[in-house]
């Protein structure tokens, strides 16, 4: 059995729900770590918190602007806020909010956006954000962290606790296989889940499975993958990612996010600098999503199992 | 000389910024982010910075020399305040209007919970408001009954291009801050001892589960004549001739120069 094997879904959990578990560990370990929401606890999981730490707990109602600009005047008093809405009401909506009262002003704000991309699923696309990656990471000194399973939102929310300065978290609604329990979380690290000579694939998010199911199937055609799990988009592993491209020569992108602006991106400019290689994307092509089941959307808008297999072949026949 | 800027409201909140710093908030050199203990002011028209540099430099967080950087390259006074480079007695990066009251309401709140008794200060423009992020923070503040924490409006008016009247009307600005849930107060903003008087009043109505509002009445470009009273001062800075003839109306001012 190889070791990457361990890499299995016994159980499945939200990502969602690895943030509030990971909220209230925090809480429990730092009395400055505060919350607020914006009328949404039940859905990001902050009832936890709210219920342990009533006094810490700061709902602000349906108003994300006040939200983002109160954080960032608690955090001028030394406090560390966490924001928690739904990814779209977390970036977009509140952008020029984040750009000027939290990024440029460098408040150690903490922005916690739930429910993001295609897997929200029935709601469609209105609450539906593919651009909000591209969004927070173009603003400097933003960390971008978008974690892949229950264990690794629950670790990442408790390390930027200990980290100083503003991050955007980014998790999502949908129950999905909770595999990275062992594995350890450091912010901006990459983490390798296979060694392979073939093709590399990076991975972030709820696409990690994805990626490691097609990884899984191919190796069984002789077709040897080295996977990477991407969960700080900004600052990138730069040295992980080059080491890794420098042995395989090529590279597929896995993300539940638009083509432009996303992760696979932000690889095409390190490579292009340093060692450009043929890359194949694995994320939304400039469209926005829809109602439906979040498998059916993930596999209707090219980010199934079967699209990241085809992508590796495509990389490996150019 | 920066020959760009914002002179207008800078001159008509002269008085407010002045009696602010010199007499009643308690603030604490060397300047500290977080201002434990001290009273923290949040300016959230930020476009009038050239009056927040003025006042933070002759109440020591700077040199007066380091005015002449103003607006140029490499100085640490943006021509929006910003914290990036680090002066002194900037908390927030100011500029795109409408956020600084819920960065003060946030640091109000903070003070709360860190059991720190000092007070929180904001000035907003009156044209500010149409901004809809403050109404968010007018409604959160009262209801959290945050009680450490006074805005002030700067009601001269104007705004960019005309009148507030013309432009979007605020309407009955009392009536609408009173059923938010505010304690209102009124101020002549150019008359120091009415700005003194009030700045006192509003402190005595801290502490009884309200926020407090001064509204605040001032006239654009107060002090010089051709600036006063008008929106036409809002984002044009004087000339040289314009500078020495505004100049020779405040003769109180000439020594920094």
């Amino acid at each position: 059995m190889n070791t990457w094997d361990k890499y299995q879904s016994i159980v499945k959990k939200a990502t969602r729900n690895g943030f509030g578990d990971g909220l209230l560990e925090a809480a429990k370990m730092n009395p400055k770590v505060i919350a607020l929401c914006a009328d949404l606890a039940g859905s990001l999981k902050m009832d936890l918190f709210e219920k342990e730490f009533p006094e810490r707990f700061i709902q602000v109602g349906i108003a994300e602007a006040n939200m983002m600009g109160m954080a960032a005047g608690l955090a001028t008093t030394g406090l560390i806020p966490y924001t928690g809405t739904f990814a779209n009401f977390s970036t977009g909506r509140v952008f020029d909010q984040i750009r000027q009262s939290i990024a440029y002003s460098e408040k150690n704000v903490k922005i916690a956006a739930s429910h993001a991309g295609l897997t929200l699923g029935e709601d469609g696309a209105t609450h539906q954000i593919l651009e909000d990656i591209g969004l927070m990471k173009m603003l400097p000194g933003m960390t971008v962290i978008n974690p892949a399973d229950y264990a690794q939102t629950k670790a990442a929310t408790q390390a930027i606790a200990d980290y100083k300065g503003p991050v955007y978290l980014r998790f999502g609604r949908p129950d999905w296989p909770v595999f990275l329990e062992n594995e350890k979380f450091e912010i901006g690290k990459a983490l390798k889940l296979k060694d392979g000579k073939d093709v590399t694939v990076i991975a972030t998010g709820h696409l990690l499975w994805n990626a490691l199911e097609a990884v899984r199937q191919l190796e069984g055609e002789g077709i040897d993958c080295e996977l990477l799990n991407i969960h700080t988009i900004k600052p990138l592993d730069n040295e992980a990612i080059l080491n890794s491209v420098r042995k395989t020569g090529r590279v597929v992108s896995c993300e539940e996010h638009q083509r432009n602006g996303g992760l696979g991106d932000s690889i095409a400019q390190l490579l292009s600098m340093n060692f450009p290689a043929p890359q194949e994307y694995v994320a939304v092509n400039d469209s926005f999503g829809e109602s439906g089941k979040p498998m059916e959307l993930m596999e209707k808008y090219g980010l199934g199992i079967k699209d990241v297999i085809e992508k590796i072949r495509k990389v490996l026949s150019r | 000389m920066a020959k760009s800027g914002h002179p207008g409201g800078s001159l008509g909140c002269a008085d407010f910024l002045t009696a602010l710093y010199f007499n009643t908030l308690n603030f604490k050199l060397p300047f500290s982010m977080e201002g434990h203990g001290e009273d923290l002011f949040f300016l959230s028209n930020g476009h009038i910075s050239p009056l927040l540099y003025s006042v933070l430099s002759r109440t020591g967080h700077f040199e007066v020399e380091e005015l002449n950087t103003f607006r140029k390259l490499n100085s640490r006074l943006q021509g929006h305040p910003a914290t990036h480079e680090h002066i002194p007695g900037v908390r927030v990066a100011t500029g795109s209007l409408g956020q600084g009251l819920s960065v003060a309401l946030g640091a109000a709140l903070g003070k709360r919970l860190n059991g720190d008794s000092s007070l929180v200060y904001v000035l907003t423009g009156d044209g500010e408001l149409q901004e809809g992020q403050n109404w968010e923070a007018i409604m959160c503040a009262a209801h959290y009954k945050i009680d450490n924490l006074i805005v002030t409006v700067d009601w001269n008016g104007q705004q960019i291009d005309g009148p507030n009247d013309e432009v979007i009307s605020l309407g009955d600005l009392q009536g609408k801050w009173h059923s938010f849930g505010w304690e209102v107060l009124h101020m002549e903003g150019n008359q120091m001892e009415d700005v003194v008087h009030i700045l006192e009043m509003a402190k005595r109505k801290l502490h009884q589960g309200k926020p407090v509002v001064i509204l605040m009445r001032t006239i654009m470009g107060f002090g010089v004549d051709f600036m006063m009273g008008t929106h036409k001062w809002h984002g044009v800075a004087p000339n040289d001739e314009q500078a020495e003839k505004a100049l020779a109306q405040l003769p109180q001012t000439l020594g920094d120069f």
